[in-house]
């Protein structure tokens, strides 16, 4: 079970309180959390990722095990603390804006 | 008895006011999505309780919300803006070339017969149709694909179309508008496109009366003479009566002829309004002094009204969307500004009073007259 814990206007969007866990078939990654992110909360698409490039949306990022992994390819393993559910998925909004 | 509702898109939500045929009284709903920027709210003429909503933020992308129930819920609906076919480029500030990318939906024009059409107009420009209730949206692509697409420049605020003006006599006729590339239209229901800009004439331009590239920040008709258009470009208040084959100016005795807004009176189709804003690039009223400026003859001879509204210290501007008609008698004015007031005339623009003074930034303004 992984376990996702998103922004506040994304858990108002999704209508979620607290964590997301979800069930995610095959390696465990960026790409596959946000596939059955999405697959479960269809208003969240094209609001972490863009629909037509895929690409993460410049004031979101990806934490996990106090760690920045935006930066990483979307098709890495995530560490083993995410994949087993020790540790959550992190999808923060950047503090920035007026 | 009829009613009214006014629908308030700010910088950090949605608001909707609601009040009787009097409209003296209003009540306040909201913040809707609080904390998004709410560039524009609508509602179907066909259903006035199917409202449609552009919800977007820098951090989240666009979103779109509708209503069945005339804003006391709303579910999201489809978000997915994609141009179709080869995406070309057109042109930065700087001139030089830069593709084409979605950034957000400045406008909602919900069909006047089906509650379930309506059309979207986003930026980097183009005119998007949905038939489904917002579910999912397909570009028309004719008009971003016209000759002069790759020569379209941003204005300041990005290269949006703002306007979408459908022609209640001929349901294959559509005008919109796109800053800063001018006005277009199609009488094919949107396969094919050609701008109608002339008679236009930009001081920024090197050629003043180009085909395309002036900034137009809005156009009103009277939807008893869909032929006769107004329009309030960058500097210059506009008239065409050959549905914008041909435009000449009005701006007649305006304090300064910039401004934002530009609107048609519900019953009198000469009586028109605008708010004269001092630019470049000040954008605020003149002599700090907020007057709306009504023309009985159709633009030329204006007189300012002022009654109810500041007439010292005001340095507030008035957006492109954030004006709107209601069609009681007498009609009802309605503009939002800057500054967070929304004001409302209940005797098409004698009088004003503010039905609230303190919203986020006001981007656009729209009025529901209801059974």
């Amino acid at each position: 079970m992984i376990r996702v814990i998103l922004p506040a206007h994304l858990r108002m969007l999704a209508r979620v309180s607290g964590e997301v866990q979800l069930d995610v078939e095959g390696p465990v990654t960026q790409r596959s959390i946000l596939n059955a992110l999405e697959a479960r909360y269809p208003m969240l698409r094209g609001t972490i990722r863009d629909h037509v490039t895929q690409q993460r949306r410049p004031f979101v990022r990806f934490f996990a095990c106090e760690q920045d992994l935006s930066h990483e390819s979307p098709d890495a393993p995530l560490p083993d603390a995410v994949a087993t559910g020790a540790e959550p998925f992190l999808l923060v909004g950047a503090i920035a804006g007026g | 008895m009829s009613k009214v509702r006014v629908l308030v898109g700010t910088k950090k939500g949605a608001f909707l006011l609601t009040s009787d045929g009097k409209r003296k009284e209003w009540e306040v709903a909201g913040p809707h999505f609080g904390g998004w920027e709410m560039y524009h709210l609508k509602g179907s003429p066909a259903d006035p309780n199917r409202l449609y909503a552009s919800q977007s933020s820098g951090w989240f992308g666009q979103l779109i919300q509708r209503s069945n129930d005339g804003g006391k819920t709303w579910e999201p609906v489809g978000n997915k803006f994609a141009y179709e076919g080869e995406v070309g480029t057109h042109q930065h500030y700087d001139g030089t070339p830069r593709p084409w990318e979605f950034k957000r939906v400045w406008h909602l024009e919900p069909s006047l017969t089906d509650p379930d059409t309506v059309y979207a107009g986003v930026e980097d420009a183009a005119i998007f149709r949905s038939i489904d209730g917002g579910q999912t949206w397909q570009e028309l692509p004719g008009l971003r694909g016209h000759d002069s697409g790759s020569r379209w420049q941003p204005g300041a605020g990005g290269m949006c179309l703002h306007t979408i003006l459908l022609d209640p006599s001929d349901a294959a006729r559509i005008f919109v508008a796109i800053s800063a590339a001018g006005a277009f239209r199609t009488d094919d229901g949107g396969q094919t496109w050609w701008p109608i800009n002339r008679g236009l004439r930009s001081e920024f331009m090197p050629d003043q009366t180009a085909e395309v590239g002036h900034c137009v920040h809005r156009i009103a008709m009277h939807r008893s003479r869909p032929n006769v258009l107004f329009m309030q470009k960058h500097w210059d208040v506009m008239r065409s009566d050959d549905a914008g084959d041909t435009w000449r100016e009005v701006s007649g005795n305006l304090p300064t002829d910039f401004g934002f807004v530009i609107d048609v009176h519900a019953h009198e189709p000469e009586t028109i309004y605008v708010v004269p804003i001092k630019s470049d690039s000040e954008h605020y009223p003149p002599e700090g002094k907020l007057r709306v400026y009504r023309s009985r003859t159709g633009g030329q001879e204006w007189e300012a009204l002022t009654k109810g509204l500041p007439q010292s210290d005001c340095y507030v501007n008035v957006l492109r969307d954030a004006m709107a008609i209601d069609s009681l008698d007498s009609c009802g004015v309605y503009f939002g500004t800057t500054g967070g007031q929304v004001y409302a005339s209940s005797d098409a623009g004698d009088t004003w009073a503010p039905i609230v003074r303190d919203l986020p930034a006001v981007v656009s303004v729209e009025v529901q007259t209801l059974p």
